[in-house]
């Protein structure tokens, strides 16, 4: 059964149909992606799962509970939570301080600690900074962050928003190579992706959004050979 | 010398410095300041608070030529100085002499003969290159100020601050000075006028002499206070304690019943300030209807306690403390409902609206049955405990002291607590903050509701100070007034909220005979604040951070994050 399933999902920005019927599902331990253009819903897609964009129409479930009535801090109680678009980290705030209120909906005192050790074993780079203040940080540094942070609520699935967004080459196969690490220890993952080449390398299952609907679905390996993809989204 | 200005610092400086200081003099003039402070001493018969301003100009000009002109000879600094205030001193000459051919009053009505004559010292146009050579040594003297070592020159700035200020609150000072040996003392150091010269001397060579004895002595007393054994180290610090709380509490009755009254004042605007400051420090929300809390606060108690026909209760004050703190809970609740989606400047103005709906509303007709209207609620009894009653500033310092700090005890709990992390995310990134599993809606609510709260125990305080409550205390100035203290006092910070709320209520009250001109004061102060020190004068370490990019925060990462913020070139 999977994990996660978004059923016939309408979304509108007042009068604009930005979704108009997106089903998908994650299962457990897969990295799934969504591509596709600017534009094409993949960000209102994430918003709409983590509960902060409401649905007209459509289910979202997760382990067969519905998320679609809950507000978003419900939507992170319940193990899904999301690392926006933008990283949009708390500049003033030292890492450490972050990385706490990711773990706010929390209460237990050890597992936040072990947690938090768990996390800079991830990033060893996090751990040499932890009282730096967080807006210091290189861009790189700052995804690092945004995602720790995340991983501090302890989520069954991650939702990651262009990860790869604004960053040097070099660092994005860093941040690559992180996800698929996290994933191995046992989070789920729905990246959504410009880059579209190196989200399908490390995703076992992709989907194509066009304009607020699925055009494409299959196996990584199956949407990298196909002559549409390679031509719209790999750069030939 | 023109040799100064190829060296770096330029005449064309000197000009633009003793102008500007010098067309602030010629403001203070017009104003009127300078002829309404003319009969104030500030050292008896030698110096009065009119040639205090208008010789600071001369000073300014002096002090800010020769930093400008660090680099250059100690005669050029000197000459420089003395020009710049040279130069103040002729613009305050040609108002005179404008003013002696053309009657200004029409447009400005205070450019009086009185005035004239101040500016000329009393002889006519021939006062004026009097005025121009006072000036000019008084811009020499400031000039020579920076060129004193350090170790000199501050404990003279100490010195002349201490006479100053000691001047300027003569008559607070004198009144403390009434019985016994502090009359003694009184009659060395003042004359009925003000400071006595011997007073002034006096005064500035123990103040000199203290910095002297300090700077000093500082280091060598720490180490010595570090090496004592444990336990008596402990016992050092319960003394130092002791005495510190004893010093706090004999306040009132060592300063006397109206500097009782001013910090009572202080006290109910801190705890204000502590409430807002919840609201706008930790969770950014901005409110200018804060006084809306107060005012709930100060009606609740008026209508439980009051003797008087609109009472609906007789309960003791200390009964109707907690109702009046729960009511305005729920109030700030309440208020924060319909603003919930509101950001930024637009829930600036919704919550203005709400400080007017409280207040137009006990103003109106329509409940004046039950909140009297205009006329308001009279006869509020004053607190009793054991048999002790608050019946004045002098008691009631007591309340407010511990008041404010049980308020200030739970604002620091909060602000450290999962709640106050949450507000702090809310201020910073309230998407985020909801993205990250914080109900938004549940944080907000309580910070306005918890902020209200701080602000009905000042409100009830406020009640059994005045034994009545009229709408009219409760305006909007009340609102801005608490805003501006912890921006001044620093944003979040909590002793920056007492600090504050020293520097912009106590002040002003102390500085009450110059009625309408401290608001002068006020408003500059203001605006000099935000200019050199937007962080506040007791900031936070986050504001630090934020206002002052690039200096580490932190030993830790700190080493290579300079490196990356050195500037270019």
């Amino acid at each position: 059964m999977a994990l996660l399933e978004v059923d016939n999902l309408h979304v509108y920005y007042g009068q604009i149909h930005a979704l108009k019927g997106i089903t998908l599902h994650v299962d457990p331990g897969e990295i799934v992606t969504l591509i596709g253009a600017n534009g094409a819903g993949k960000s209102t897609t994430l918003k709409t799962i983590s509960g902060l964009l409401r649905p007209q129409q459509g289910r979202i479930t997760l382990s067969g509970e519905d998320l679609a009535a809950l507000p978003a801090h419900d939507v992170v109680a319940k193990g899904v939570v999301q690392v926006p678009e933008g990283r949009r980290i708390f500049g003033q705030l030292t890492v450490h301080e972050n990385l706490l209120m990711g773990a706010y909906i929390r209460a237990e005192r050890n597992g936040v600690e072990t947690d938090l050790a768990r996390v800079f074993t991830l990033f060893p780079r996090l751990k040499e900074r932890r009282s730096q203040v967080a807006g210091t940080l290189s861009g790189g540094e700052q995804q690092m962050l945004a995602i720790g942070r995340a991983l501090m609520s302890q989520p069954k699935v991650l939702l990651l928003d262009e990860p790869s967004m604004g960053l040097a080459p070099v660092l994005v196969e860093q941040i690559f190579e992180t996800i698929t690490g996290i994933n191995r220890l046992g989070t789920t993952v729905l990246l959504v992706e410009q880059n579209a080449y190196m989200a399908l390398h490390i995703a076992q299952r992709g989907y194509v959004l066009q304009t607020g609907e699925i055009a494409l679905s299959g196996s990584a390996a199956e949407l990298q050979a196909n002559a549409e993809v390679r031509k719209a989204y790999l750069g030939g | 010398m023109t040799r100064a200005g190829t060296a770096g610092g330029t005449w064309r400086s000197v000009v633009r410095t003793g102008a500007l200081w010098g067309a602030g003099a010629v403001f203070l003039a017009l104003v009127g300041l300078v002829e309404a402070v003319s009969r104030r001493q500030i050292v008896a018969g030698v110096l009065s608070l009119s040639y205090t301003f208008i010789l600071l100009a001369g000073f300014g000009s002096g002090v800010q030529v020769s930093r400008r002109w660090a680099g250059l000879a100690a005669w050029q600094r000197l000459a420089g100085g003395a020009a710049a205030g040279a130069l103040a001193g002729v613009l305050v000459g040609l108002l005179v002499v404008i003013g002696r051919l053309a009657n200004l009053r029409p447009m400005l009505i205070n450019a009086s003969l009185p005035l004239y004559e101040i500016l000329s010292f009393g002889r006519g146009l021939g006062g004026l290159p009097l005025m121009v050579l006072v000036q000019a040594a008084a811009g020499a003297i400031g000039a020579a100020m920076l060129l004193l070592p350090p170790a000199v020159r501050r404990p003279v700035i100490v010195g002349l601050g201490t006479a100053f200020v000691i001047g300027l609150f003569q008559d607070l000072v004198q009144l403390m000075l009434q019985s016994g040996v502090r009359a003694g003392l009184r009659s060395l150091l003042f004359t009925g006028e003000g400071l006595a010269p011997r007073g002034a001397v006096i005064l500035m060579v123990l103040a000199a002499g203290g910095n002297i004895f300090w700077t000093r002595y500082r280091s060598p007393v720490r180490r010595w206070a570090d090496r004592l054994a444990p336990p008596r180290r402990r016992a050092l610090r319960g003394i130092t304690l002791v005495a510190l709380a004893g010093a706090i509490l004999t306040l009132p009755w060592v300063t006397g019943l109206f500097i009782s009254q001013v910090l009572v004042l202080v006290g109910l605007y801190t705890l204000m300030g502590l409430g807002l400051n919840l609201e706008v420090g930790f969770a950014g929300l901005l409110d200018l209807g804060f006084v809306a809390f107060f005012a709930i606060g100060a009606y609740t108690v008026g209508l439980l306690t009051t003797t008087g026909p609109l009472a609906v209760a007789h309960l003791s004050w200390w009964a109707v403390v907690p109702i009046a703190t729960v009511v305005s809970l729920m109030a700030g609740v309440f208020f924060g409902l319909p603003i919930l989606r509101i950001r930024g400047d637009y829930l600036a103005i919704a919550t203005l609206g709400f400080g007017e709906i409280i207040r137009l509303l006990v103003l109106s007709d329509f409940l004046r049955p039950w909140l009297g209207g205009s006329q308001g609620v009279l006869g509020i009894p004053k607190p009793v405990l054991g048999g002790l009653e608050f019946r004045g500033p002098q008691q009631l310092f007591y309340l407010t002291l511990v008041a404010s700090a049980l308020v200030a005890f739970v604002a620091a709990r909060l602000r450290d607590s999962r709640l106050g992390r949450a507000w702090m995310a809310v201020r910073e990134d309230e998407d985020v903050a909801e993205a990250l599993g914080i109900n938004t809606v549940n944080v907000k609510l309580l910070a306005y509701g918890i902020g209200g709260a701080f602000a009905g125990i000042s409100g009830a305080i406020f009640a059994v100070m005045l034994g009545s409550v009229f709408p009219h205390s409760f305006n909007v100035l009340i609102s801005i007034n608490v805003l501006a203290l912890i921006i001044v006092g620093g944003m979040g910070s909590l002793p920056g909220v007492m600090v504050g709320s020293l520097a912009l209520i106590g002040l002003p009250e102390l500085l009450r005979e110059f009625s309408d001109f401290r608001f002068l004061v006020y408003g500059a102060v203001l605006i000099v604040m935000m200019q050199f020190r937007p962080e506040g004068l007791w900031p936070t370490a986050v504001a630090r951070r934020e206002l002052h990019e690039g200096v580490p925060a932190t030993a830790g990462g700190g080493v290579e994050l300079a490196g990356a913020h050195e500037p270019d070139g």
